[in-house]
């Protein structure tokens, strides 16, 4: 099991993070990125942490619990 | 073991090294990258970090103890020249061998066709940026020539910055109307009017001069702007010229099939700027010069190393943002001045909108999305699902209309 973390002052709104994995990342209407849910099992975390990673601003991480 | 070698320690290069290792490469990987400082990200060079407000820290993408800790060997300083018998060859004389190349050499500003006196700047590397950043604090006049993202961020920033004479100047009467139709790309013209940057649009430069320790900028209508700063942002070039006698196809950038691989050389890719590759969905060559592109297609091409048996095409919905002021401007998918497009108002139309492309059916292809999260949001899903069937324009207007109503009576111009 892993869990999402999200900088919130980082966040910029570029919602690359949603495209990824909407299901684990929204964006509200002030463009701040909302986590979902913040636990991923092992069998989605690579997806997820791609999705992380293609947030331009660093905002997201995936860390084991 | 098995190599891969990466030419270009930039976003591309350096999402390519880690997307190799979370699709468990297990061979060597050995990033190549001609600048002797870290790998470093370019979007802020143009915004936070040229005004100041970020330091170099906060734009790394790589630290030493991260390529450690993941098995990526740094190779810094020393430009690739060359490549022949299965190696690449490096300016310091090093052969670096390898199984799979990855080309990912981005791509540098186009300089300046009016020479280039001392305060004439373009801004693609961290010492441009730092160049550009003490020249402005120094004071203006700042002349930026070329209205295209770049251009208008640095004039954006240097009005930040405390800036009170600043000038843009571009041939084209209506800056951006190639990618946005003319009234639309005129909202941002007068978004640069409005906080007070003079635009000089329809009118081209014919000249630059020295002129007593300091320069002019001579425009083809026989006016003359006085400048301490000069900034030319007028587009960029693919570095691919040292690839020449490779073997390696190149055409204004590296040529690619649709799964990155060079058209020729067996087990070499593209990544990011430098590629040219073939767009499976829109039946040609593309080349993109968007960070989202970069970091999309080193996944793609870590999967395809990875996997030669499942080979991926790349076929991204393009995405761009471009922040000014405190304005956030944003492109996905097809957009440009020949195609159907309705405007949707946010909840301040004054400064938040969105405007829908179609195509000749009224599919729904592509949006220009301004300082209006949710619209841009609801926009990538709809173009980045390809197994729902393609939304119309006009199902994209009723979705955009109803986030505005939901989002009026606590989201009104709110930020
Ligand atoms: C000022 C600026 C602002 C930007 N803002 C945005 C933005 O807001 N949004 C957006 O989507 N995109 C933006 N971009 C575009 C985005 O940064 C690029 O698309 C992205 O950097 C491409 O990454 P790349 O790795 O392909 O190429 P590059 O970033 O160009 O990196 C290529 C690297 O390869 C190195 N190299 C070149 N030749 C050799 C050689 N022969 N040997 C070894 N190394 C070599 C270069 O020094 C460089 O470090 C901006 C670009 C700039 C310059």
């Amino acid at each position: 099991m892993a869990v999402v973390k999200a900088d919130l002052e980082a966040c910029q709104g570029y919602a690359n993070c949603v495209v990824g994995a909407e299901d684990v990342f929204d964006i509200d209407d002030g463009g701040i990125v909302v986590l979902l849910r913040t636990t991923i099992n092992d069998a989605e975390r690579s997806r997820v942490e791609e999705a992380a990673r293609s947030c331009p601003v660093s905002a997201l991480v995936v860390e084991d619990q | 073991m098995a190599r891969t070698v990466i030419v270009g320690a930039s976003v591309g290069g350096v999402r390519t090294a880690q997307a190799l290792r979370a699709a468990e490469y297990e061979g060597e990987i050995v990033l190549v990258g001609d600048e002797n400082v870290l790998p470093y990200d370019k979007p802020p060079l143009s915004k936070a970090l040229l005004a100041g407000t970020t330091s170099v820290d906060n734009v790394g993408l790589l630290t030493r103890e991260a390529a450690a800790q993941t098995g990526i060997e740094l190779r810094l300083g020393s430009a690739a020249v060359g490549v022949a018998d299965g190696a690449v060859r490096l300016a310091d004389g090093t052969e670096l061998p390898y199984d799979d190349l990855v080309i990912a050499t981005g791509a540098r500003a186009r300089p300046s066709p009016w020479g280039t006196p001392p305060g004439v700047h373009v801004v693609r590397s961290l010492d441009d940026a730092h160049r550009l950043g003490t020249a402005l604090r120094a004071g203006g006049p700042l002349v930026v020539i070329g209205a295209g993202f770049i251009g208008a961020e640095v004039a954006a920033t240097a009005l930040g910055m405390g800036l009170t004479d600043v000038t843009v100047v571009d041939p084209v009467a209506v800056p951006l109307s190639r990618v946005l139709n003319e009234e639309v790309a005129g909202v941002f013209g007068d978004l640069h009017a409005g906080r007070g940057v003079t635009t000089r649009f329809g009118v081209g430069v014919t000249d630059v001069r020295e002129a007593g320790g300091a320069l002019e900028v001579v425009l083809d209508d026989g006016s003359v702007l006085p400048a301490a700063t000069i900034v030319v942002g007028i587009g960029a070039i693919p570095n691919d010229e040292w690839l020449a006698h490779s073997g390696i196809p190149t055409d204004g950038g590296v040529l690619c099939d649709s799964h990155c691989s060079s058209v020729e050389a067996p087990h070499v890719w593209a990544v990011g700027d430098v590629a040219r590759w073939w767009h499976p969905v829109y039946d040609r060559y593309v080349r993109l010069e968007h960070w989202t592109n970069a970091v999309e297609q080193a996944v793609c091409v870590a999967h395809n190393i990875t996997h030669p048996e499942d080979l991926r095409s790349h076929a991204p919905v393009e995405y761009v943002w471009s922040d000014q002021y405190d304005w956030k401007i944003q492109l996905v998918g097809r957009t440009g001045g020949d195609l159907a497009h309705v405007r949707v108002d946010g909840a301040d139309p004054a400064r938040s909108f969105a405007v829908l492309y179609g195509d000749g059916t009224g599919r729904f292809i592509g949006a220009l999305t301004v300082n209006w999260p949710k619209a841009l949001v609801t926009c990538r899903r709809a173009l980045s699902r390809p197994s729902t069937p393609p939304s119309t324009v006009g199902d994209v207007q009723g979705l955009l209309n109803s986030a505005r109503q939901a989002s009026r009576p606590t989201g009104a111009g709110a930020r």
